[in-house]
């Protein structure tokens, strides 16, 4: 019986890495063929971190995102088709296609808002969890963030206070090992879980490119959050296949081809998943491939639906200034 | 009971008490805002009433209880975030026009952010270059915030309350030198809408826009100038975002001149706008450049006779409405 809900919520947890691979991957071949305007921060090879949190919370959680957020939003249970037509700028969008890849909102799935100053929402999901708590609902909240946010000074201040007050806030550092165009060596001194320790936050470090292991120790800390012990700071290392935007293409004087050669071959969090439910004959490779045309189906029609959605009235312009 | 007086800060204090009883969801939170009640002691007594979880006390980390604050109100409460010192919103301007201004905005309305931030503004009370300014036109500019700048206790109350109920964030500045100042404010529920100026004092000669504590200065010119038959009319807008430009168009063409008095820095101010709202609106009526009175475009300065002459006065608001109603 286990074994069996464990390779239901396995399987669900590989077809929503793989969706968000190739919402992804279709991001990359808009903004390559100029079908999308500006830029996106694709989130290849992180799917883990977002799969394995979103996984352990209920729909009315709250999470918030950043500017490389796509995979949040679908984690966390947004609709492809709408996702790329926010992407494009056209009505059908989540926000109208008023925000964009960096800014997706959906709060009917908990999801407050993707991001572009980064660390910006570190406030947000903290006064959400002060919220819940004052409100006695239950609910907990996730700030997703990278490594490089945590030279912003708002983590220093909310996290003091998310801990001296005990709220249901869970801080996700993606470690992906460069902020924008910097290792993170160059940028923090020390150790990253140091930092939440030092206002006695509980801290985890995980391999972040195991959905599993995420997920169990983000099940761990949202019962904790959710029985009144406070904050947790999570650090996911991980890897983004992709440049800090689509446009970063020449990438070989901050980081080589061979790391990133080397972190898709051995470390890629589908694969991963994949050989373990195969390796423990949980399912074979057929399953998973119908998976993966699953999810190509999905985003194919995604799409052809945000290419054919209308841009918004340009009257709309000044729509939505003030509530 | 309709001419019972408070002073400005019992206004306000007033305001928030009626609200927090009105509506479980409104808190306050900011620095020393419990006990102490504020430096300035606007808030004394609230936490006995509603208690440290509505009245809550924080470290000194204003980007981090505005973000808190912006949080709370975009998942159901209506935060009243307090910012001792307009000068500190140079530590939160993320929070208030990044995140507070654009989440309703950029969530293609779905999300929103009822808060109110309040803060001070007001020079000449020897504090200095970074606790003495007046701020207003940096959040005047942003588009999906709301600013509100009374002028007296009735109007701190209505404006207040409106601030609270409103669903945008608002920025609330009271100018800390009028907390000491007492007016008639009814002790019944009333509100005063945003984006409607108020005729302070009626005249034909001259319009004097003026806002927070320059109306006090604009009356007191207006007493100077009806001395040597110049008849003043005092308007103040009460908010300058949104802004009732028709009700200051139509004065200064009922008067034919107009000056601009604020606290804020002349330069690219809340002067600038309305008077540029004035003379577009107003220009085939006017006899006179519209004129400009903010505050010397120098950080605030200590010294008490550098100080003082960096704003506007009775006497310099007098002499400039002088010289414009000069027959040529």
């Amino acid at each position: 019986m286990t074994e069996h809900i464990d390779l239901e919520q396995s399987l669900h947890m590989y077809q929503q890495m793989a969706k968000i691979r190739a919402f992804e991957e279709k991001v990359n071949e808009l903004y390559k063929s100029a079908k999308m305007p500006g830029l996106a921060h694709l989130y290849s090879g992180e799917e883990a971190v977002a799969v394995g949190v979103c996984e352990a919370l209920h729909r009315d959680d709250y999470i918030t995102s950043t500017h490389r957020g796509h995979g949040h939003c679908l984690a966390k249970g947004a609709r492809v088709d709408r996702m790329f037509a926010e992407l494009l700028g056209k009505e059908a969008g989540y926000c109208r296609g008023k925000g964009g890849s960096m800014h997706i909102a959906d709060p009917d799935s908990g999801n407050l808002g993707a991001n572009a100053i980064v660390g910006g929402s570190m406030g947000i999901a903290t006064g959400a969890a002060m919220s819940a708590k004052m409100r006695g609902s239950n609910q907990v909240a996730v700030c997703f963030f990278g490594d490089g946010a945590l030279g912003q000074g708002l983590f220093y201040e909310v996290a003091n206070m998310a801990a001296l007050w005990k709220l249901p806030v869970i801080y996700v550092c993606e470690n992906n090992l460069y902020g924008e165009y910097t290792h993170h060596t160059e940028t923090a001194a020390g150790e990253f879980i140091a930092r939440a320790k030092a206002f006695g936050i509980h801290t985890e470090i995980v391999d972040g490119q195991d959905v599993h292991t995420v997920y169990a120790v983000m099940q761990k800390l949202v019962a904790r959050a959710r029985r009144g012990e406070g904050p947790a700071f999570l650090q996911c290392d991980t890897y983004r296949y992709y440049g800090h935007h689509v446009g970063d293409i020449n990438r070989a004087y901050y980081r080589a081809k061979e790391e990133e050669a080397a972190w898709r071959a051995h470390r890629d969090p589908l694969t991963i998943l994949g050989h373990w439910l195969i390796s423990n004959s949980l399912t074979d490779q057929a399953v998973l491939d119908r998976i993966d045309a699953d999810v190509n189906a999905e985003v194919e029609t995604g799409v052809a639906f945000a290419l054919d959605a209308p841009f918004p009235d340009v009257r709309e312009v000044n729509e939505d200034v003030y509530a | 009971m309709s001419d019972r007086e408070l002073t400005f800060a019992e206004a306000i204090r007033e305001a928030l008490a009626e609200e927090m009883r009105r509506d479980a969801r409104v808190f306050i939170i900011g620095e020393d805002v419990a006990e102490a009640g504020t430096p300035f002691k606007v808030l004394s007594g609230l936490v006995e009433e509603f208690g440290k979880d509505r009245v809550i006390d924080t470290p000194i980390s204003e980007p981090g209880f505005s973000g808190i604050g912006v949080g709370a109100a975009m998942t159901g409460m209506r935060p009243v975030v307090d910012i001792m010192f307009g000068d500190f919103l140079g530590l939160v301007m993320d929070q208030v026009a990044n995140q507070a201004a654009k989440v309703h905005y950029m969530s293609g309305g779905k999300l929103s952010v009822p808060m109110v931030f309040r803060t001070t503004m007001g020079a000449t009370r020897r504090s200095a270059a970074q606790h003495s300014q007046s701020l207003h036109a940096w959040v005047s500019h942003i588009p999906g915030l709301k600013v509100a700048i009374p002028s007296t206790p009735y109007d701190a109350k209505g404006l207040m309350k409106t601030a609270i109920r409103d669903n945008n964030p608002v920025v609330f500045f009271e100018d800390k030198m009028m907390y000491k100042l007492k007016g008639v404010v009814p002790s019944d529920d009333y509100t005063i809408p945003f984006g409607v100026a108020d005729v302070k004092r009626a005249g034909n000669d001259i319009t004097l826009v003026a806002t927070s504590s320059m109306v006090q200065v604009a009356l007191g010119a207006a007493d100077l100038l009806a001395k040597t038959g110049i008849s003043a009319e005092v308007i103040d807008p009460r908010t300058t975002l949104p802004l009732d430009k028709p009700t200051l168009i139509e004065s200064a063409k009922k008067t034919s001149r107009a000056i601009v008095i604020d606290e804020g820095y002349e330069q690219y101010g809340v002067t600038a706008e309305i008077a540029s709202v004035i003379a577009d609106g107003a220009f085939y009526y006017l006899d006179a450049p519209v004129k400009r009175m903010g505050a010397m475009n120098v950080p605030v300065p200590f010294s008490p006779v550098l100080e003082d002459v960096t704003v506007p006065t009775e006497q310099t608001v007098f002499e400039m409405a002088k010289m414009l109603c000069r027959k040529a």
